[in-house]
């Protein structure tokens, strides 16, 4: 039980920076990106193929898949000053496309769809074989941590009510002497580096990499998890994210306990079942269940 | 002074500005009228810096800022407002106010991350003036609630407060009577009239003329992309030219 409970408290905690990232980009800053699951590919990649083809320390690897996700995401985000919501939605999702018939093409960079396999986890050499998933499970939590105290901080600061202001009207921003280009760049890189980092961690605990693993169900999940836990809410889309991936994959082991239910028919059943709960979700708490924080309150003397 | 020169703007084949040329002086208010389709949008949106003239100049305190797009035009101290009353909606009254600081210093992530304690010091330096800004208009008591609840006038009026946290010296109003309620156009004229009296000077496209009589030491009237009369409100107003633009040919 305890390794099952370690194996799916992985993904979750993978999948909920996933969905705190799009909480940063779609749920604050009002881009919507459709490419998610395209900058975590590529954050997986990057991590993976500097560790298995150049040997760098896995900890230096995923420092440096961090850091050009960010980069490639702050240049995809340059399109997006002259594109309204549904456009850069479209060229996103386009450009994630790319990102994965690359991958799976160029087998001289990237082992195309053989995978890239043998990915060392940090601190391999430190820990022994049986310690491995749970050295991995607290690196992946302290990850989440200090990603959520850097979310809120900027989510309270000026920088997020500027993230939230442009959503809201960018003419207006502009008018005011603020690049909105800036503000939308800044968004995109600090997401993608989030996306880089869950990808990375993507890398390591599976220890194996191939295109296949990547599909928009990615972005999707993420997408659920902002809906669900409220857009603009850190805390929200936390607890959604886990509620969600925890039921999604914690329901396979009922395969084992419901007699003539079959891993196919269950996998059928569980979207039936999400896809119901989402519907009527939308329709009783439209909003989701968290709630945006205002940055600064007026408070008290409010009277005077 | 904020001056516009042989404005001519062109949408393919339409002419919406023919050869116009406008001084919107400082320390005044600067009324352009004139029928629908007559172009004073254009030239509003030229001024203000979202439509960029086919031919002309448009100058800034002697400044040519012709192809200079509006976020930089804010940054040399013009301001404008916005015809409907649009709002970030997602903001509390209180924030909507905050996000047009003056200075445009700890704005990033890293100051995020690691300047919070300058950033509260800065904070609550902005509260204060921006509590003076909305006491003036009776905002202060709805600080913490969303603008969205806000009704039309007092979207209109928080509008011009956001404008004013920038400390700009010249604004331009488009519309600023449009979808308020007539009591409180009233309201929103003497608020502008004390602004004037602080030194801001303003511009601004109005179809009320009780509040252009109000308001306006210069008008320009507009009729087909040309400027048909200039003067005080009286004068223009008894412009045949002016009636006939306005009322048809033979008025």
């Amino acid at each position: 039980m305890i390794p099952y409970l370690i194996a799916t408290l992985s993904v979750v905690v993978i999948f909920t920076l996933a969905g705190l990232a799009l909480n940063l980009q779609w749920g604050m800053g009002g881009l919507v990106n459709f490419g998610l699951f395209g900058f975590y590919m590529l954050g997986a990649y990057i991590c993976g193929l500097l560790v298995v083809r150049w040997g760098l320390n896995p900890l230096v690897a995923m420092t440096l898949a961090i850091l050009t996700t960010a980069a490639i995401s702050a240049l995809v985000s340059l399109i997006s000053i002259r594109l309204s919501e549904d456009y850069l939605a479209i060229v996103t999702l386009g450009f994630a496309e790319c990102i994965r018939l690359f991958i799976s093409y160029e087998d001289w960079l990237t082992f195309g769809t053989l995978g890239v396999s043998g990915i060392t986890r940090p601190f391999a050499g430190l820990v022994s074989a049986q310690w491995s998933d749970l050295a991995f499970i607290i690196l992946a939590i302290s990850a989440l941590c200090v990603v959520y105290v850097v979310l809120s901080l900027v989510s309270a600061s000026p920088f997020g009510r500027l993230m939230r202001a442009t959503r809201d009207d960018p003419d207006i921003v502009g008018s005011l002497g603020r690049s909105v280009l800036t503000i939308r760049l800044r968004s995109f890189a600090l997401g993608g580096a989030i996306l880089g980092l869950a990808g990375s961690l993507h890398a390591f605990y599976y220890g194996y990499i191939d295109p296949t693993q990547f599909t928009p169900i990615i972005t999707a999940y993420a997408f659920m998890a902002v809906v669900v836990g409220g857009r603009g809410s850190n805390p929200g889309v936390l607890l959604a994210a886990f509620v969600l991936v925890f039921v999604l994959e914690g329901s396979r082991f009922l395969v084992d306990y419901v007699p003539g239910l079959d891993g196919a028919t269950l996998a059928s059943l569980r979207l039936i079942a999400v896809g119901t709960a989402l519907v009527v979700l939308l329709i009783i708490k439209p909003a989701g269940f968290g709630r945006e924080r205002p940055t600064v309150r007026a408070g008290s003397d409010l009277k005077n | 002074m904020l001056e516009g020169r042989n404005l001519t703007v062109r949408y393919g084949g339409f002419t919406a500005l023919n050869d116009l040329s406008v001084q919107l002086r400082s320390g005044m208010v600067t009324g352009l009228i004139g029928p629908n389709g007559a172009g004073k949008s254009t030239l509003f949106s030229v001024l203000a810096g979202s439509v960029v003239p086919t031919t002309g100049q448009v100058l800034f305190g002697g400044e040519d800022v012709t192809s200079r797009p509006p976020v930089l035009r804010a940054r040399l101290g013009l301001g404008r407002s916005f015809q409907l009353s649009r709002d970030l909606a997602g903001l509390t009254v209180l924030e909507n106010l905050l996000v047009a600081q003056p200075q445009r210093v700890l704005e990033g992530i890293g100051a995020a991350l690691f300047r919070r304690r300058a950033i509260k010091a800065r904070q609550a330096h902005m509260i204060e003036k921006a509590r003076g800004l909305l006491l003036r208009v009776d905002l202060w008591r709805l600080a913490d609630q969303p603008s969205a609840a806000l009704s039309g006038g007092q979207k209109k009026l928080l509008d011009l407060c956001r404008v004013l946290m920038l400390e700009p010296s010249f604004i331009l109003l488009d519309e600023p009577s449009a979808g308020v309620n007539p009591t409180r156009i009233g309201e929103i004229t003497e608020f502008i009239r004390s602004l004037v009296a602080d030194g801001v000077s303003f511009g601004m496209v109005e179809h009320n003329m009780g509040m252009v009589a109000a308001l306006c030491d210069q008008v320009y009237a507009l009729a087909e992309g040309k400027l048909v009369a200039e003067g005080t409100f009286q004068a223009v107003t008894a412009n045949d030219d002016v009636a006939r633009a306005y009322l048809g040919v033979g008025a």
